[in-house]
């Protein structure tokens, strides 16, 4: 068994990653990072706390990418928090697209593109599609791989199926997959405007403006000072009047930059930019 | 209340886990504390993974003080009752905050009891006090070790008033355990342990 994790060192290894590979983990809710940095330990039977550090203080580019992606949680869902879909469905889309013309959508933290298949069936049902351009980001490059393949387990998929039907989805989701070699092979026509880039969003700026702006169940990974950034990052990529919406269980009360949002559903956690 | 005499006041936060058979025992022990328990009391119950609404108003029923869902950086604050959302695990993080996430299942659970357990201990140390119910897995139990080596007082429902024992013997076998209470007596140890923390409030105030 493995010593428990100190803050000094997980401050050590955060400062080794940060010179070597240029990627800050500092702000990182300490919690979770810890445990994600003891999974890592035990994972790839590292000795010591010590030998991971001299590992990553020697490794390659291409060994520091499979560390990243074990350091990022990537569980997520298709229809997750059903309840938010429907909102969506209902009031947020029809809303943006009797004002607009075309659409934006920014995916931040899109993981394994659930999300991203999920936002393109609405879309699809509502017969707008072809109004929206969807961009879909993450820091994890294999998990993004997954996203562009769109093949999910089919375990995977009774969870999505049920959570589509609560979201009131129009039909049943096997329209919209279909079963090869024991996955979902995904209707890639849903996507194939979808561009999917690596984006940090700890040290990347603002790279385009959008209507809508879906980052859930990525800044409870981090502490808040960097919510605090990132939320300037997410404010300058908004027109004014559009949508911000996080995870259920996230806020933006405690936020620097709060006061120039607006609460549009509590319940939800959809925001809409007010002010600039 | 001569047993818990001598627990001392250096807590600051109390974490209860519970699972199959501790509905009913929660229940008891929420509408037996005083409006003004001084402690917050951090609680993860295993629940239905995908129903987010009806369990903490179902609790709400019962208890004196309302019991919240912690929002993701949400402050912990004394004489306030949290209950881990569906789905998500419940930790507790540096700067007494609560910290939630998407984490694989752990036991089979998610939120579970031995993330709380285990993040609560490292941020609280010794002045946490550990309380685990009735259960049929073996969630918690790696959780209640931890707070024993920082010095937490662990508290179990007495397997035999359990309805399911497995979960708080298992932390029984592994670890070392303060008190094995039944249903009342953790109600008596929990009214007494306020009295003790209050007791020093008014000290503070004199
Ligand atoms: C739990 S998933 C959320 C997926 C989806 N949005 C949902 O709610 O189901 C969190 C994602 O955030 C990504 N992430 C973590 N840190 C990031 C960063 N600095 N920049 C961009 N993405 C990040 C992770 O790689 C992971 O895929």
């Amino acid at each position: 068994m493995i010593q428990e994790i100190e803050i000094t060192q997980l401050r050590t290894l955060t400062e080794l990653i940060k010179t070597r590979f240029n990627y800050d983990f500092g702000n990182y809710a300490m919690s979770s990072f810890k445990r994600r940095i003891q999974r890592i330990l035990e994972l790839y039977k590292f000795s010591s706390f010590d030998a991971l550090l001299e590992k990553i203080n020697t490794c390659d580019k291409k060994y520091f990418q499979d560390f990243i992606s074990e350091i990022t949680v990537n569980v997520t869902e298709m229809f997750r928090d059903p309840s938010f879909w429907v909102e969506l469905r209902e009031n947020i889309l029809p809303n943006l697209l009797m004002d607009n013309q075309t659409i934006s959508i920014w995916h931040a933290g899109c993981s394994s593109g659930e999300e991203v298949y999920s936002m393109a069936i609405t879309l699809k049902e509502l017969d707008c599609l072809e109004k929206v351009r969807i961009v879909a980001t993450d820091v994890d490059m294999a998990i993004l791989q997954k996203a562009r393949e769109g093949a999910y387990s089919i375990k995977n998929m009774e969870l999505n199926a049920k959570n589509y039907e609560r979201a009131k989805g129009a039909f049943s989701i096997d329209k919209y997959y279909k079963e090869q070699n024991g996955k979902a092979m995904m209707d890639k026509s849903l996507v194939k405007d979808v561009i999917y880039r690596e984006h940090n969003l700890v040290s990347e700026v603002s790279f385009g403006k959008f209507d809508l702006i879906l980052c859930r169940n990525v800044m409870i990974y981090f502490n808040q000072a960097l919510q605090n950034q990132v939320l300037k990052v997410f404010h300058e990529s908004l027109f004014k009047n559009s949508y911000l919406i996080v995870g259920s269980k996230e806020s933006l009360i405690w936020c620097e930059i709060a006061n120039k949002f607006t609460v549009v559903n509590n319940e939800e956690k959809v925001y809409k930019k007010t002010k600039e | 209340m001569d047993k818990f005499n001598s627990i001392g006041n250096q807590y600051k936060a109390i974490v209860i886990g519970g699972s199959a058979g501790s509905f009913q025992v929660i229940n008891k022990i929420l509408s037996s504390l005083p409006r003004d328990f001084e402690l917050p009391i951090i609680m993860c119950l295993h629940r239905l993974r995908h129903v987010r609404n009806g369990f903490v108003e179902a609790l709400n029923i019962k208890s004196n003080i309302e019991i919240k869902e912690p929002l993701d950086k949400e402050s912990i604050k004394k004489n306030s009752i949290y209950l881990a959302p569906a789905n998500y695990h419940l930790g507790v993080d540096i700067g007494n905050t609560f910290a939630l996430s998407t984490d694989d299942l752990v036991n089979n659970s998610r939120p579970s009891i031995d993330i709380l357990l285990q993040t609560a201990s490292y941020v609280y140390k010794h002045k946490l006090v550990g309380i685990l119910l009735s259960g049929a897995n073996r969630d918690g139990a790696s959780g209640m070790q931890k707070i024993a080596e920082r010095g937490g007082l662990t508290v179990i429902q007495d397997p035999k008033d359990c309805l399911i024992d497995t979960m708080p013997a298992s932390a029984l076998k592994l670890t070392t355990i303060d008190y094995s209470l039944n249903t009342d007596g953790i109600i008596e140890f929990l009214l007494a342990l306020d009295k003790s923390i209050k007791s020093v409030a008014l000290l503070k105030n004199e």
